[in-house]
């Protein structure tokens, strides 16, 4: 009984982060330009591959990899947003504009009184 | 259907959509105006990786695959991180007309 349910919830959380990282990839090669993409790539794409460490998670008889599963989820949420703010930052300061459509940018200020 | 068959069904799916994923981050990377666009799409393959190695733990059940997604995650971040500092340093940008962005 146990056994099956483990399979079914771990069966149902790889579709759904297999789904999510599908949909990260299709946001990444559709969306205009550098700063909308890091939405797609960086939620949708950390959601999925997190997912899926869960699963492992779920899967696993063994609490120590389980628990070393979850560790690796902890880990992933708190590096990711570190990396894609640090890359978003860069790539602004270093003049990648927005997209010419894009209503706003609250940095344009402060890039312009770097130069 | 079983536990035992809907789990095989969905890893082979989760198989499936993960390269159609690597695929299309691959064409990202290629196609990729400027160079943050490309390191944003190599850290998507990073990510894509860390999935394809969890799915395979799952199918196979080999216990040490979550140390080597760690290794891998951590690998990426700091490649992410590099590469940000590297076009933070490289301040003139290639020519945006050549992509979609603003003057």
């Amino acid at each position: 009984m146990i056994d099956s349910l483990q399979d079914y919830l771990a069966a149902v959380l790889i579709l759904v982060g297999a789904a999510f990282t599908l949909t990260a990839s299709i946001g990444l090669l559709r969306l205009p330009d550098l700063y909308t993409r890091m939405h797609a790539a960086s939620k949708a794409g950390t959601l999925g591959s997190c997912v899926v460490l869960l699963a492992l998670a779920v899967h696993s008889d063994d609490a120590a990899i389980a628990l070393r599963a979850i560790a690796g989820v902890f880990f992933f949420f708190l590096t990711v947003p570190i990396s894609s703010h640090l890359l978003a930052k860069a790539a602004h300061a270093s003049g990648h504009r927005l997209w010419r459509e894009s209503v706003r940018d609250d940095l344009e200020n402060l890039s312009r009184r770097a130069k | 259907m079983s536990g035992e068959s809907f789990l095989e069904f969905s890893v082979l799916a989760a198989f499936a959509a993960l390269s159609l994923a690597f695929f299309l981050t691959v064409v990202r990377v290629l196609k990729g105006p400027t160079l943050p666009d490309r390191i944003l799409a190599l850290d998507m393959l990073v990510a894509i990786g860390i999935g394809f190695i969890a799915v395979t733990g799952v199918s196979t059940g080999v216990a040490f695959n979550v140390d080597i997604a760690i290794a891998l995650g951590l690998v990426g971040f700091l490649a992410t991180v590099a590469f940000a500092r590297f076009v933070l340093s490289r301040q003139d940008p290639e020519p945006p007309d050549s992509g979609e962005g603003r003057s």
